[in-house]
């Protein structure tokens, strides 16, 4: 690590360089559970409660600007969290607690709108906000606003981020890089104007609406937020030893993002998303699942983007339409480049 | 070294100093500064870094095309010499490339 | 909905397996090895991200030159930038810039550490963030090739606020080849020139060169079937033994260039000597601000103490770097003392493990060289 063994931004940004982080200094907390813990590093914990699953995930979030185009930190802190514990299977959220840290002078209008926002995608997710904390530091002490939230869930069946097998295909609910792409145009003041905005949304919706049509058959579940689908993939592929086959043409990117991608020099596959997951199904069953989430309003743009291979494990390739390369693990936030 | 991206021209400053550009879906504004020749509106320009650094005229955007066609063309000509080539020296008759350059 | 990449067709598949398949059999026809060289780190994007180094045959070898501007941006150039932040200016640079390692720090540590540091898109908005900021310094850590160093001479020469000045880190392209030529070994038959380079300096520039080292020089763009046609036409150069320029990008590249852009590069510009990452001296490799503009010159504006953030005049283990013999195609990045020991992707020594597309970034991410032509 440069900069005199601290931690940097890159620690915070989904990739190689968090991961590392963790494992080198969390993983220390991580004791033996009935179930899956800390150690598995996956979206959330499951533990063996009779012959149920009780999931639980926490999320703390901060997002600059705090309101962007297609949400807030209020839909964001919402929907992470609902949707971490749908990538485990479990799509009906007991209930989420609500934790913000505000910075001396933040604008309580402000406030009564994130508030607003988290009721608003609560609702949607059907999943009640039950219990809170309030903190309140000195100016300069925190940037604005940190909001966490933390959500229960019971399950019967858990699905993991580990689960592919050879010949499984890997689909994705919709298009890719609409929450990074909104977000970066706004905070780094680029200029760009056209319709690009965040995806951001609870969808354990969706996910039951995948689970229901494909049972046992989907085997491996991860939202890709920070560090987008090459992360995700990345992580799905070393979990399970196999390599994944990814065919870029069936990717679905909406045409404003392309254009900002082209334009900034930023691969979308490596964009965050928040509203979106990345499915590991069996391969009988990938048709039936791909159209049950096209069925479903948030998952019209779904489609089949890869195939979990025996060479390679652990590495990503990258099928461009003219050829082959691997796709490298993202690491750090991307950002505008001039070459 | 340097990401250039075409885009097209939908309106120009009063000044005359910068473009509202749209690049397939988003639009930026871009500085012509430094633009080899005057745009106009419906003009394609190579965006870099926020500047116009060449107005693209369009035809030459078919002659691009013409060229690799012709390049092409070349190669395939130069593949069936190559052949009548290792049709010689399969007969005996020697020829080819020789070697190293 | 219309598009200019529709309407342009340069990554039409069709066209581009016509292309590479000639290309194939143009090689084999050669029957032994040609290896070529572009020196611009957008042409290595565009063959990584359009996979297209897996549509090369497999007795071509294209390598990376030392054509990435940032790559080569060198380790006293960073700390200077750092520096600066730490002394309290507002440093605004490229999103390139961003990682690259000094001699200890980079300026992403610098805004670990607190410093004031944002990533711009253009010039302008770093020229647009002194206006708004009259009481703080705004310092642009400039960096590019001619064709982006263009951008900064056009805001200098516009006129800016008071409290703004840039940092030139700007490098010149024509060094990038005069470099790999002047090596005393070097296979490389023929080079592929950066198109948006030339866009600004002409085609033209390169005939001197090709002229000189007997070398033929093709003008490239950056979408696949640019880079093929390209590199075929290179092969068919470098067989007939014709040291020529060929312009294959002509929709963006005249003989001579943009006339008005130069005349701004050159009023604001020199090209100096200096030290490019892993590669030494070079002796026509910087753009620096003229004397005429060192109120601007934050290194004539500014005492930069960069020993105050563990900067080193000079960088002592990049003298053991071989990136340049890397680049040159005569060794592989193994063959380096420094390699995954000293030098590694989060503190990369010379501009080969910087790149995200560097060879020695690649091999180290990968374990070696992908050769992705065999898997099913």
């Amino acid at each position: 690590m440069t900069g005199g063994g601290k931690v940097g931004l890159k620690h915070g940004a989904g990739g190689r360089a968090m991961r590392a982080l963790i494992e080198e200094v969390f993983l220390g907390l991580a004791s033996p559970v009935d179930g899956i813990g800390l150690s598995a590093l996956d979206d959330g914990a499951a533990i063996r409660v009779g012959d149920r699953w009780l999931v639980i995930t926490t999320d703390s979030h901060v997002v600059h600007p705090i309101f962007f185009p297609g949400g807030d930190i209020g839909r964001l802190a919402v929907s992470g969290t609902v949707n971490d514990l749908a990538m485990m299977g479990a799509t009906e959220p007991l209930a989420l607690t609500c934790a913000v840290i505000l910075e001396e002078g933040f604008a309580r209008d402000d406030l009564v709108r994130i508030r607003d926002s988290m009721l608003e995608a609560s609702r949607e997710a059907g999943a009640p906000i039950v219990t809170g904390d309030t903190k309140v530091m000195g100016h300069g002490e925190v940037d604005g606003i940190v909001l966490n939230t933390a959500g229960v869930a019971l399950c019967d069946r858990v699905v993991t981020d580990a689960g592919l097998r050879v010949g499984d295909r890997i689909l994705v609910t919709g298009s890719v890089g609409d929450h990074g792409m909104a977000v970066m145009v706004k905070r780094h003041a680029l200029g760009i104007q056209g319709d690009l905005r965040s995806d951001v949304a609870p969808i354990n919706g969706l996910v039951r609406a995948a689970l229901l049509a494909g049972g046992e058959d989907v085997v491996a579940m991860k939202d890709p937020t920070r560090g987008g689908l090459a992360s995700v993939l990345h992580e799905m592929a070393g979990k399970a030893k196999v390599g994944v086959l990814l065919d870029e043409t069936a990717v679905p990117v909406n045409a404003e993002v392309r254009a900002a991608c082209e334009v900034l020099g930023i691969d979308p596959l490596v964009v965050a998303n928040e509203g979106k997951a990345v499915i590991g199904v069996r391969p009988g069953a990938a048709d039936r699942v791909l159209a049950a989430l096209r069925a479903h309003p948030l998952g019209r743009r779904a489609a089949i983007v890869g195939t979990a291979i025996a060479d390679r494990p652990g590495q990503v390739i990258l099928d461009t339409g003219l050829g082959r390369r691997l796709l490298a693990e993202p690491d750090g936030e991307p950002l505008p480049r001039i070459c | 070294m340097c990401l250039g991206v075409p885009g097209k021209v939908l309106s120009i400053s009063d000044d005359g100093m910068s473009a509202q550009v749209d690049f397939f879906g988003v639009q930026k504004e871009l500085r012509l500064d430094i633009v080899d020749v005057p745009v106009t509106v419906g003009d394609y320009v190579l965006n870099h870094v926020g500047f116009a650094i060449r107005r693209i005229p369009p035809e030459e955007v078919g002659e691009t095309l013409a060229l690799f066609d012709q390049i092409l063309k070349e190669a395939a000509a130069g593949d069936l010499m190559a052949e009548d080539v290792r049709g010689e020296m399969a007969a005996g008759k020697g020829g080819g490339e020789s070697g190293r350059g | 909905m219309a598009s200019p990449f529709d309407e342009l067709k340069f990554r039409d598949p069709e066209r581009a397996r016509a292309l590479s398949g000639a290309l194939a059999r143009e090689v084999e026809a050669a029957g032994r090895t040609i290896s070529l060289m572009h020196v611009c780190g957008s042409h290595e994007q565009a063959i990584a991200r359009f996979g297209l180094r897996a549509a090369f045959p497999r007795n071509l070898d294209v390598i990376m030159g030392p054509g990435c501007p940032v790559c080569v941006t060198d380790t006293p150039e960073v700390d200077e930038a750092v520096a600066l932040a730490a002394q309290g200016a507002r440093v605004c640079t490229y999103g390139d810039m961003l990682r690259l390692p000094g001699n200890s720090k980079s300026l992403a540590d610098a805004q670990s550490d607190g410093g004031n540091v944002e990533v711009v898109y253009s010039v302008s908005q770093a020229v647009d963030l002194a206006r708004q900021r009259p009481a703080e310094q705004v310092v642009f850590f400039a960096s590019g090739f001619e064709t982006t160093a263009v951008a900064t001479a056009a805001v200098l020469l516009s006129g800016v606020p008071e409290n703004f000045s840039v940092l030139s880190a700007h490098k010149y392209v024509p060094a990038a080849m005069d470099v790999v030529s002047e090596m005393k070994e070097t296979n490389i038959e023929g080079f592929i020139a950066a198109g948006h380079a030339a866009t600004i300096t002409g085609w033209g520039i390169f005939e001197p060169f090709a002229a000189r080292t007997r070398t033929p020089v093709v003008v490239a763009g950056f979408e696949p079937l640019d880079v093929l046609a390209a590199v075929l036409e290179l092969v068919r150069l470098v067989r007939a033994r014709r040291p020529e320029v060929m312009n294959c990008y002509p929709r963006c590249v005249s003989k001579e260039g943009n006339g008005p852009a130069l005349e701004k590069l050159w009023k604001v510009f020199d090209v100096v000597g200096g030290n490019w990452r892993g590669i030494a001296r070079v002796p026509r490799g910087n753009l620096e601000l003229r004397s005429e503009w060192d109120h601007v010159n934050a290194r004539r504006r500014f005492r930069i103490d960069t020993a105050a953030v563990g900067g080193a005049s000079r960088n002592v283990l990049a003298e053991h770097c071989i990136c340049g013999t890397i680049m040159s195609g005569l060794a592989k990045p193994s063959d380096c003392t420094l390699f995954g020991k000293e030098c590694r992707p989060d503190a990369p020594v010379g501009a080969c493990m910087v790149s995200s597309e560097g060879s020695c970034k690649i091999w180290h991410v990968y374990g070696g060289p992908p050769d992705l032509r065999e898997v099913a």
